[in-house]
């Protein structure tokens, strides 16, 4: 706030300097972007948003007036159901293990090991990829009959799972609208590719975090007598935090957006189990030619992410505007 | 950008009076575009297809070498699209169609999947062309029907495929005594003797859900008959009808036979289980057949053995490849002298035997095919023809998508009254019948 | 044997279990890939292959080659373009303050979190206006656009590193906007734009949303066609292992040798760098 303060009063404290070129040389040099960022975000999220609102769910464009009833069939869709529960849980779990396992391989590899550069690149290539690689090459290790289950039967596992091939929802018994809350073990399977992918990044961002700490600190906390465990819980990890808020929503938006994965992977899977908006929308504009109720979908993609990358946004330039 | 389209379209109008009228007084469709006005065209023409298989993408390899020699010079884009059994074809004609960028000529299946370019006016008639070259006679009147619309014909079909067959495996059979199941009570007394013998009964891969769209249809119409099969996607049949019921009652008890992890599987999966012997039948269109000699190297009546789906003799569940004339096609000539070549006899003859499928013609040449097939032309010609719900052509693709929906659920849930409430709403938002 | 050899000894064995997880699919797709067609049997994945045979990759390659270079003439111009912007746009953002530019920025930034399926019909219609559609430079465009607001944000931050005292003096020497760009600022920038490159680079060659709605073939970059190469039968799992390979390699070299450089990207596109 005080540098933005600051800034607006620059101009009236001094003679104003008369008109050159210089001065409009960076909104010049702004302006293309601008502009295609209106066109190409905004003024294409609102032409979707139009859309969403019309008849056109036919193979030719119809823009005739439909209000919200897009939106309410929407609601009462088996598979958009399916869809919001897969969401939830997924992001869930997702983010709670790329968390979870980044932050343990961080403080590992921080560990000051001789070996230190080769285990992070081995945790972080996987970020490389395309979640088409993944997909193809994860599809093949959970099917039923070959890959991990192979491994699991020379263990001597009686009963294999079935992966993404399960349409089974743990626990039984809790239904609302047309589908059964809980978690979709065809799921489990995506969660790991996901998490396989992604946790170097979480691991990245703490191992950032991580050097960042001043020494001083952790030697503080030995002189005062904790213990490495001690030390962890007290002094390092509350000093993680803005990490672990930063990570959240950086996987959170990845995971509201996931779609490469599960269409190279498992497709909507056996009940719908493992679908998602993003599929959803793709399936119903582009193959069903539905286009208001994909438009529909797309909009409520937006506004689930907007929740919460829009105050992330706002906070972050603030504190910006402070430091 | 309106004015761009309307450009192209006015010019594709014009192209086309001249057209029609040239092809009244027996001229060639080339000097038809030189009387237009619109400029020559050029001998250039854009396939578009999903035909990238191999059996299927030798097929359309031979037809353009067999276009080229009648036509010598003419330049050949073949746009074949990978991938999905035509789900990714069927997604980029829709978005280059509402661009007003259609590719020359495409496939598309006969019925409904047709019909929905043809009510958006997107279809040039080829009634002339039809009758310049004789065709009337030469197909079946129930396939001229399936793609036509108030007396005008809208494509020319160049193959026929089955989809009422199940094929099991001939060593299993012949070891187990078992009949083929021509009905469901054999069906079903084969399946239990088989599951006695620890052999899954029936082998299905519906990981893109139209397999099993597809098993239900062909229950369907082994249960209510020919008739009421079409009135149903004609809109004339109540959902609450109690043969659908039973139909869904028989699949549902169809359901308890299969192998469990179907839905990993694809179709060639699922008619791997019978090759391999981990399933003993497996109900899938007849391209199995193209799959189990081309591929897995069977021999037909040693390796595997078929018949028509339960209660379905004498039906023949049609898929059938069409091409047409898009308006607006930049080459509309070419178009029609391709579709010639297309609908002769010639030309289907040259297709078919590489793509294992059969001519839509009733004259061709029994001798260019295998035993599967021509027991299949001879039935083609004297069965009751019935459109194929999984495969697009008995009802549009609104309502296909939301069965498909509906059918994911089923084969899990197996919820017969959710099913049919479905099916209700997908019939209602979808104009089933209109 | 000391605690702390003991603990080491623990550390390590937990580190090579988790790098075992981490480089699992890598083995079956190596291992895969080598086989022959005969020797491909979902139940022997594991397996080593009891003779090298590069003939799935021979195979892969006829599959895709054709993509790989489209995806090649896609991510280039596409990174070097964007990278470009992003610089210019940075530079303008943070070293010439104006009004509004902290509220101008996070709109832009928004951009780069937005799902792509809210702006995909209309942009499917709009390159089609524009005579784009279907083509790699449609889909270049449509990788500089949305590119903007992540490449102007690393550079941003980048260019924040540089101190203001360099600049001022260069303005009192009387340099322009451009010549303290060209002079000063530039130069500066290498590490910058390799960070950026190789950003952009990935992110490009790995797309697929807006490759797969705004490309048919034959203009689709390879991860489209990989996609279409999965899932069946009738392309041996050996060739989809190795096609799977291929499409990853160009990244994967990228990251092999600049590694350190794609891990500042990644710390930078969380936004406070």
């Amino acid at each position: 706030m005080d540098s933005l303060q600051r800034m607006d009063a620059v101009p009236q404290g001094r003679r104003r300097r008369p008109w050159t070129w210089e001065r409009a040389y960076p909104i010049l040099t702004l302006l293309p972007s601008i502009i295609a960022i209106a066109i190409f975000v905004y003024g294409f999220i609102f032409w979707t948003g139009y859309i969403s609102l019309t008849k056109w769910n036919t193979l030719t464009v119809n823009l005739a007036w439909n209000g919200l009833r897009n939106y309410a069939l929407l609601f009462q869709q088996f598979r958009f159901q399916a869809d919001l529960r897969n969401l939830l849980v997924f992001t869930i779990l997702f983010i709670l293990c790329c968390l979870v396992i980044g932050l343990l391989l961080a403080v590992m590899v921080d560990q000051k090991l001789r070996t230190e550069a080769l285990f992070r690149n081995i945790f972080i290539f996987p970020m490389a990829l395309s979640f088409i690689v993944t997909g193809v090459v994860w599809q093949w290790l959970f099917a039923p009959n070959s890959g991990v289950n192979l491994i699991l039967k020379a263990l001597g596992v009686k009963h294999l799972p079935q992966w993404y091939v399960d349409p089974t929802i743990v626990p039984p018994g809790w239904h609302v609208g047309q589908i059964q809350l809980g978690l979709p073990i065809a799921l489990i399977a995506v969660v790991v590719a996901a998490v396989w992918q992604m946790s170097g990044f979480a691991m990245a961002l703490y191992l950032a975090g991580l050097r960042a700490i001043p020494e001083e600190l952790k030697e503080a906390a030995a002189v005062d007598g904790a213990n490495a465990w001690q030390t962890f819980w007290k002094v390092t990890f509350p000093q993680l935090h803005p990490i672990t808020v930063t990570t959240t929503i950086i996987l959170a938006h990845i995971s509201m957006k996931i779609f490469d994965l599960i269409y190279a992977m498992t497709g909507p899977g056996p009940m719908f189990a493992t679908d998602m908006p993003s599929l959803n929308m793709f399936n119903t504009t582009f193959q069903g030619n539905h286009y208001a109720q994909g438009a529909a979908i797309a909009i409520i993609m937006l506004l689930l992410i907007a929740v919460f990358i829009v105050p992330y946004l706002v906070s972050a330039f603030r504190q910006e505007g402070r430091s | 950008m309106k004015g761009k389209k309307a450009l192209r379209l006015g010019g594709a109008a014009a192209v086309l009076v001249a057209l029609t009228t040239a092809c009244g007084t027996a001229g060639t469709a080339n000097n038809a575009s030189n009387t237009a006005g619109a400029g020559t065209e050029e001998k250039k023409i854009e396939i578009f297809s999903w035909w990238t298989g191999a059996g299927e993408a030798d097929g359309l390899n031979a037809l353009i070498k067999l276009f080229q020699q009648k036509d010598p010079g003419v330049q050949v884009q073949n746009s074949a699209v990978a991938g999905g059994a035509g789900t990714n074809a069927k997604q980029v004609l829709a978005t280059r169609m509402q661009a007003g960028n259609p590719p020359d000529t495409f496939q598309v299946h006969a019925g409904a999947e047709l019909m929905a370019w043809v009510d958006a006016g997107k279809m040039e008639p080829l009634n002339d062309l039809y009758q310049s070259q004789g065709w009337n006679d030469k197909f079946p009147q129930q396939l001229i029907d399936m793609v036509s619309k108030d007396g005008n014909i809208y494509a020319v079909p160049v193959d026929i495929h089955r989809g009422n067959v199940l094929w099991y495996n001939k060593k299993i059979f012949d070891q187990y005594h078992l009949q083929p199941p021509t009905t469901f009570d054999i069906f079903f007394k084969d399946a239990d003797i088989l599951k006695q013998h620890g052999i899954t009964p029936l082998g299905l891969g519906d990981k893109d859900t139209w397999e099993a769209t597809m098993l239900w249809e062909d229950v369907l119409l082994g249960t209510v008959g020919p008739q009421k099969y079409d009135q149903i996607w004609q809109g004339k049949v109540s959902w609450d009808d109690p043969g659908i019921r039973q139909s869904l009652e028989t699949f549902k008890k169809m359901l308890q036979y299969v192998n469990s992890d179907h839905a990993a599987l694809d179709w060639q999966d699922g008619s791997q289980l019978v090759a391999t012997g981990k399933a003993a039948m497996n109900v899938m269109g007849d391209w199995a057949k193209g799959y189990y000699t081309t591929d897995l190297k069977l021999k037909p009546n040693v390796d595997f053995g078929w018949c028509v789906t339960p209660g379905t003799e004498g039906d023949f569940m049609v898929i059938s490849d069409t091409f047409g004339l898009p308006k607006g096609a930049p080459h509309p000539n070419t178009v029609l002298d391709w579709l010639k070549v297309l609908g002769s006899t010639e030309g289907q003859d040259v297709f078919n035997p590489l793509k294992g499928s059969i001519p839509a013609r009733i004259d061709a040449d029994p001798s260019k095919y295998d035993v599967y097939s021509q027991q299949a032309m001879a039935d083609f010609k004297k069965d009751q023809l019935t459109p194929s719900l999984a495969h697009g052509s008995a009802a549009s693709p609104g309502f296909l998508d939301a069965v498909n929906t509906a059918m994911k659920v089923f084969v899990t849930n197996q919820d017969i009254d959710q099913f049919i409430s479905a099916l209700k709403t997908a019939a209602q938002e979808n104009n089933l019948g209109q | 044997m000391s605690a702390r050899a003991v603990r080491r000894s623990l550390l390590y064995i937990i580190l090579i279990v988790f790098a075992c997880f981490y480089l699992m699919p890598v083995y079956v797709v190596i291992v895969t890939s080598l086989k022959s067609t005969a020797e491909i049997d979902l139940s022997r994945m594991w397996q080593l292959p009891h003779q090298l045979d590069f003939s799935s990759y021979a195979d892969a390659f006829n599959h895709l080659a054709p993509n790989f270079w489209n995806s090649v003439y896609l991510a280039i111009p596409g990174t070097i373009l964007s990278s470009l912007l992003g610089s210019i746009n940075g530079y303008a953002l943070s070293k010439w303050k104006f009004r509004g530019a902290n509220v101008l920025f996070p709109i832009i930034l928004f951009g780069m979190f937005i799902p792509y399926q809210s702006v995909l019909i209309p942009l499917v219609q709009f390159l089609d206006a524009i005579g784009l559609y279907n083509s790699i430079p449609g889909l270049i465009l449509v990788h500089i656009i949305y590119g903007i607001p992540i490449t102007t944000l690393i550079f941003r931050n980048f260019y924040a590193g540089i101190p203001d005292e360099l600049l001022e003096a260069a303005t009192i020497d009387g340099t322009g906007y451009w010549g303290i760009y060209r002079h000063i600022i530039l130069p500066l920038s290498i590490s910058g734009f390799v960070v950026v490159g190789i950003w952009q680079f990935t992110s490009i060659w790995n797309e697929f949303l807006f490759a797969s709605t705004i490309t048919q073939p034959p203009h689709q970059p390879v991860m489209v066609a990989l996609q279409n190469l999965s899932g069946s039968q009738i392309v041996q799992w050996n060739v989809q292992m190795a096609g799977a390979f291929l499409a990853a390699l160009p990244t994967l070299v990228v990251y092999i040798f600049l590694g350190r450089y794609f891990i500042r990207g990644l710390l930078a596109g969380s936004i406070k760098g």
